[in-house]
């Protein structure tokens, strides 16, 4: 059978997986309600962020503390995480084993992990130049916007830590299954919020 | 590699589905190279600069929410949908509401906090 229809955001299990795909319908629409309230929290932070723009109260702007090194290797770790998430989908649909699927969510972890590790030295790179959230109103609106978009990358990181955990125990079975569908939706719409903190914050700071 | 147990149907949605990763990963990468290096390397005005960044970000964004998160106009279920256009209402009232108030509160009362 063709699928005519997705039933829900994200890649869909199919008929392989029947009862993981009937539980997910529900899951994931109930998750997308969630993602979609947090992509309002974002976009508030960006629009603080924006007004903040002209507050930086004689501290340090965007030319003293952005790089635009470190902006963009976050954004390809970030964007090839999203590409091996996929994979690690793939794997999770059409694999008997759970070989490759654990292959392509540890490579996933790393990148987070590695993109982490790089934010929070770009934070200690600002600090150093006296770029801290309470030195201007203009840095509170960076670091509330950026630092919760790096608290969600550590979560989700954490969730997968708990699904490898859970996977060990339990096998794939379907709440693992589904447990993994709703991480990648959560790992590619992370994908999505970085798209706008690279080009509103770091590229439009550093025209 | 092979897989057995996939029957042919079965074989053709996992290739398509692979190449919609793919397609989806390099129109990305295009997408972010061109603003990085426009950024890096042009003397393009400002103002130029700044709308090739903001377009190639909404291109991308659609982008990732085609090939990475699966969600296309035609075959999403209704519901999905209603919430994606009902948030991406709220977002606009919202965001361009704040930009439109404070901004024009600036330019009344405090131009020095203009970006």
């Amino acid at each position: 059978m063709t699928p005519t229809t997705n039933r829900h955001p994200g890649i869909n299990l199919g008929d392989m997986h029947e009862e993981a795909s009937d539980a997910c319908e529900s899951l994931v629409f109930g998750f997308w309600v969630f993602m979609m309230s947090d992509l309002i929290i974002f976009a508030l932070l960006f629009a603080t962020y924006v007004v903040m723009l002209g507050g930086t109260a004689g501290g340090p702007g965007p030319h003293e503390l952005y790089e635009m090194k470190s902006a963009f290797l976050e954004t390809m770790l970030l964007l090839a995480s999203s590409f091996t998430f996929g994979m690690a989908s793939l794997a999770l649909k059409y694999d008997r084993t759970k070989g490759q699927l654990l292959g392509w969510l540890v490579i996933t972890l790393l990148l987070g992990l590695a993109f982490i590790g790089l934010e929070l030295r770009d934070f200690h790179l600002m600090a150093s130049k006296d770029g801290v959230p309470s030195r201007s109103g203009f840095l509170s609106a960076f670091y509330a916007l950026v630092s919760l978009h790096g608290l969600h990358v550590t979560g989700a990181c954490l969730w997968m830590l708990v699904l490898f955990g859970q996977m060990a125990v339990h096998g794939l079975d379907t709440g693992v299954k589904t447990g993994l569908l709703r991480l990648g939706i959560l790992w590619h719409f992370l994908d999505i919020v970085w798209i706008g903190i690279f080009s509103v914050v770091y590229l439009g700071g550093l025209v | 590699m092979t897989r057995h147990h996939l029957s042919a149907q079965q074989e053709n949605e996992r290739s398509s589905e692979l190449r919609s990763y793919v397609v989806g990963y390099v129109l990305a990468l295009i997408l972010t190279l061109t603003p990085f290096a426009l950024v890096a390397w042009s003397d393009l005005s400002n103002m130029k600069l700044w709308s090739v960044i903001g377009i190639c970000a909404l291109i991308q964004i659609v982008v990732h929410f085609r090939f990475f998160l699966h969600v296309s106009l035609a075959k999403q279920k209704r519901e999905d949908l209603h919430l994606i256009l009902f948030t991406t209402l709220i977002l606009v009232i919202m965001v361009g509401g704040t930009l439109w108030i404070i901004l024009n509160l600036y330019t009344r009362i405090m131009p020095s906090m203009l970006p």
